[in-house]
């Protein structure tokens, strides 16, 4: 049970050669495209969903901002894609990798930043001081703001890690659970059950929810610098 | 006995079984040529599965009971640890 708690997370190779480029790309064989206007079933539920999270994350930006809809609209198709896929038996999800949130989340934020800095350089600097401080404090808080900002992409990737290998690794343990406890006493086997079917359909709002929790805060911290 | 269509134009189910070998060196091993087939294997379940006018669930559901199966035979190493047995 020690080892083999935590051997799902480790990244596949096969041969010495990093399978996990395949199991990264593997999504994007679930989301085919078309150029007709009448598709198939599968493209025009793709299409409804996509309409609906753009319509409802892009709303609040500027014309400047909306140029992102491509980026965050593939973002949380891609993160909600993987983190759902992951909750298939024995697979492996690419966003228990700190790596590779932390891949995700600092170009995007940085991204941001910089955009802020380029086009509205006073206002951007103007965030580090919120209105209305009064004056002895005001060392003190630049300092703050300035740490708030930039733990902002830590904060965005540890998130996304830590929920999704929470969630895996509870349902891992639960199951290995009743396992155990179905030749000592069933009822108790029964009610461990029925928390484990609670969990994994938690868990199904979580790959989800995780996925539009990182886009709606990158969407955000773009709001704020265009 | 002397086959009227050339092997290389033969489709699998008509080559026979003595010209198995000859058949399969003659396909095509260049990057292009694998980046063909696969293309053409997608496009063959693509079109059969999902790209009808009334398309179920089951066109998605056998590439993820594909996908599942793959990643068991991948972590089959860890996971024969884990069958019920008396000793291990």
């Amino acid at each position: 049970m020690n080892e083999n708690l935590f051997a799902s997370f480790i990244t596949p190779m096969i041969l010495g050669l990093p399978l996990a480029t395949l199991i990264v790309i593997f999504p994007s064989l679930l989301f085919p495209a078309s150029n007709r206007l009448v598709n198939n079933r599968l493209i025009s539920l793709q299409q409804w969903v996509i309409q609906l999270v753009s319509k409802q994350m892009m709303g609040i930006h500027n014309s400047k901002g909306q140029t992102w809809a491509l980026m965050l609209m593939s973002l949380i198709m891609f993160i909600g894609s993987t983190n759902l896929l992951g909750l298939l038996p024995h697979s492996f999800t690419p966003t228990t990798q700190l790596s590779m949130n932390l891949g995700m989340a600092i170009p995007l934020w940085a991204g941001t930043v910089i955009t802020g800095f380029r086009n509205k350089t006073k206002a951007s600097l103007a965030h580090f001081l919120p209105q209305g401080t009064p004056t002895p404090l005001i060392p003190m808080l630049v300092i703050i703001e300035t740490i708030s900002l930039f733990i902002q992409p830590i904060a965005l990737a540890v998130r996304l890690t830590a929920n999704i290998t929470a969630g895996h690794l509870l349902i891992h343990l639960i199951g290995g659970a009743t396992l155990a406890l179905m030749s000592i006493s069933t009822t108790m086997a029964l009610t461990t059950f029925i928390i484990l079917v609670l969990l994994t359909v938690l868990e199904f709002a979580v790959a989800m929810i995780q996925a539009y929790v990182f886009t709606l805060l990158v969407s955000l911290y773009l709001h704020d610098n265009t | 006995m002397a086959s009227v269509v050339p092997l290389k134009e033969k489709k699998l189910l008509e080559v026979k079984l003595g010209e198995l070998p000859s058949w399969i060196l003659m396909r095509d091993f260049t990057p292009s040529g694998i980046a063909g087939a696969f293309q053409r294997g997608y496009y063959r379940y693509y079109n059969k599965y999902v790209n009808v006018k009334k398309g179920s669930i089951a066109g998605v559901s056998m590439v993820l009971a594909a996908y599942v199966f793959f990643n068991y035979c991948r972590s089959y190493k860890e996971l024969k640890h884990e069958r019920l047995r008396k000793y291990h």
